[in-house]
């Protein structure tokens, strides 16, 4: 049984391309064949962010129109085995994708063995993100905790329950929660909406909870999915949340704040 | 915590908890605004319906009138055609 499953979020810049990756590298890692797709036409990353620009030939798009095969298009990580990357075009024609098109696609994924599908959305709630969502069977909403991106998270969240295939034909999208660049040290000065907050008000469930990290952008500078440096919290946070997709019943870690030796005129004097 | 951080803690603002309200209250009114809100389809059935009125009687745009009115557990489609008295 194969899963489609989307990664959005309604507002850019919260880390669904980041999240994509790292999630999709994971669960490869595990050995599940595993396909990632991006759905950011006009606008792609993933492929930089994965670090295999330097070889995409064909794309999404091009597949869709024919004018290349799947087999083609697909990239295979050269990292992790059972890893696929599929680039979206770089077409300014907002047409380009439709649903018989992506359904197609997803079918021949299905039919190639591919155990998970991963849709990376682009932001907004027009074609692009419709498209990526439209066949999810599971979504992960990327959420900060801040709150233009919890707003746009509840409003995606509205059209998940109401305009993707599943809802249409009666059924609902299994939803997880995912909290990216989270400071424990601000939620606890009281400067930043802490996770149960967050959960309360959407309320889906938590797949995981990634802290602020300096390794994120050290890991797009260098076209690695973070997920593979074991060393930073924010990997090790992904890994959980692999663990837990798949079915696994972890604690969060990263979640509290460090405790800090103080000198003793700290302590007195705070 | 420091023996200054006790008088601190009373001036400084928890703004987290006043994004936590805003964000409840907000939420709260744009999922029920949605459920309240006419569905997409009807500007464009009553575009279609003037169409199709107009292949045997003349009416024009304002004189048909499509609404969707939620009742406890069924919904009511009206639709309201005045038809002019003139005689063609």
């Amino acid at each position: 049984m194969s899963k489609v499953i989307v990664v959005t979020s309604g507002k850019g810049g919260v880390g669904k391309t980041t999240s994509s990756a790292a999630f999709s590298a994971g669960l490869a890692a595990r050995g599940h064949k595993t396909a990632v797709i991006d759905f950011d036409v006009g606008l792609r990353n993933l492929d930089l962010i994965m670090g295999v620009e330097r070889r995409v030939i064909y794309d999404f798009v091009n597949v869709i129109n024919g004018e290349a095969t799947l087999k083609q298009a697909l990239i295979k990580d050269k990292r992790v085995d059972n890893l696929y990357i599929l680039p979206a075009s770089q077409t300014r024609d907002k047409d380009a994708l439709n649903k018989e098109g992506v359904e197609s696609i997803i079918n021949e994924l299905k039919a190639d063995g591919f155990e998970y599908i991963v849709c990376d959305s682009p932001a907004g709630i027009e074609k692009g993100a419709f498209m990526a969502l439209y066949f999810a069977d599971e979504a992960i909403v990327v959420t900060n905790p801040e709150v233009s991106s919890v707003r746009d998270s509840d409003r995606i969240l509205g059209i998940l329950q109401s305009r993707s295939k599943i809802a249409e034909d009666g059924g609902s999208v299994k939803e997880h929660l995912l909290i990216t660049r989270y400071s424990p040290d601000r939620v606890e000065g009281g400067d930043m909406l802490g996770m149960d907050d967050i959960v309360e008000i959407l309320s889906i469930p938590l797949i995981g909870v990634i802290p602020e990290s300096g390794t994120v952008l050290q890991a797009s500078n260098s076209g690695n999915p973070v997920i593979m440096d074991k060393e930073s919290t924010a990997g090790q946070a992904y890994e959980d949340v692999v663990s837990r997709f798949l079915g696994e019943d972890i604690p969060l870690r990263f979640v509290d704040v460090e405790i800090k030796k103080k000198g003793f005129f700290q302590k007195i004097f705070g | 915590m420091g023996l200054f951080n006790f008088f601190k803690k009373e001036k400084k603002k928890n703004t987290a908890n006043l994004a936590k309200e805003r964000l409840q209250i907000l939420i709260a009114h744009e999922r029920t605004d949605k459920s309240q809100r006419s569905p997409d389809y009807l500007p464009k059935l009553r575009d279609e319906l003037v169409e199709v009125i107009r292949k045997y009687v003349h009416v024009s745009d304002k004189d048909v009138n499509v609404s969707l009115e939620k009742c406890d557990d069924f919904d009511t489609l009206e639709l309201n055609i005045t038809l002019s008295d003139k005689v063609d």
